[in-house]
């Protein structure tokens, strides 16, 4: 049966966006600011917030408000290994698949050409 | 005659689910008929272009593919200082072009491998199962590092790159 908990589920509609992927990987390597990564991602603060409120409610970042400066780190959700698992499956398969797409482009090719010799 | 009208970048995502306990499926439509994608999949030649993207930076020393039912498959990684690892097994499906399983038999509780083409409007949507015998073979694989086949270790550390 499926049971993927409703903490996943909200994880993988977070991830669901390209730039809230990229947040996550900045993350990764380092804590940032809102303004931070907002210039990081050519986007107005507003824009970034609505992301990172996002990736917040499903536990993948906690924020935290220290002065004027808001800081994003990872949260526990991103952590979770079945999920970070899934996410490098994701990527493999993404790489994987994009290099595929080549190879049958190629055979595309190959067969138009065909077809105009005959 | 435009040959190369695609916007570049413009490409179909990759989506992955946990469908079940037991297993993992992975979708992506292919701007292509079936019958390409299929022959992509099942000829050694075509097959070792894209299943180890140069991006990921793995070498793969050797390929065998026999595609027919009951016909093996083993592929050998070179991991660097002289070692490597193979990963093999059997095929138990194969209709063209819609349909391809496999076995993997590198290990006691592998999975079992299932590809589906289905064509619709000249492309293909294309799914891949991996159904693992026992959700704890699953779990081996998915719950912690050490579970990871060594593949994916390695692919762990590259994979920031590719972003």
């Amino acid at each position: 049966m499926v049971q993927c908990s409703p903490h996943l589920d909200a994880s993988f509609a977070a991830l669901s966006d390209p730039t809230r992927r990229g947040v996550i990987e900045q993350l990764l390597r380092q804590d940032a600011s809102i303004t931070e990564l907002a210039q990081r991602f050519q986007m107005t603060l507003t824009g970034m917030k609505k992301h990172v409120g996002v990736l917040e409610q499903a536990g993948l970042v906690t924020t935290e408000k220290v002065g004027r400066v808001r800081t994003c780190r990872l949260g526990e959700g991103a952590l979770d290994e079945e999920w970070a698992w899934l996410e490098r499956y994701r990527r493999m398969w993404t790489a994987r698949f994009d290099a595929l797409d080549q190879v049958v482009e190629e055979l595309k090719r190959k067969e138009r050409d065909d077809g105009r010799k005959k | 005659m435009v040959e190369r009208s695609e916007p570049v970048g413009a490409k179909h995502p990759t989506s992955v689910e946990r469908r079940s306990d037991r297993e993992v499926i992975v979708r992506r439509i292919f701007d292509a008929p079936a019958r390409l994608v299929f022959e992509a999949w099942t000829r050694p030649e075509l097959f070792k272009q894209w299943w180890v993207p140069k991006s990921i930076g793995l070498v793969l020393l050797s390929l065998e593919q026999d595609v027919r039912v009951g016909g093996g498959y083993r592929l050998v990684f070179d991991l660097g200082d002289s070692k490597t690892m193979a990963f093999f097994g059997k095929y138990i499906e194969v209709t063209p072009p819609s349909r391809l399983s496999w076995t993997n038999e590198e290990s006691d509780d592998g999975a079992v491998t299932t590809v589906t083409f289905e064509e619709k409007d000249g492309q293909t949507h294309l799914t891949f199962s991996e159904l693992y015998p026992t959700k704890e073979a699953l779990d081996r694989n998915i719950g912690s590092t050490e579970g990871l086949p060594e593949q994916f270790t390695q692919l762990d550390a590259l994979l920031p790159t590719l972003i």
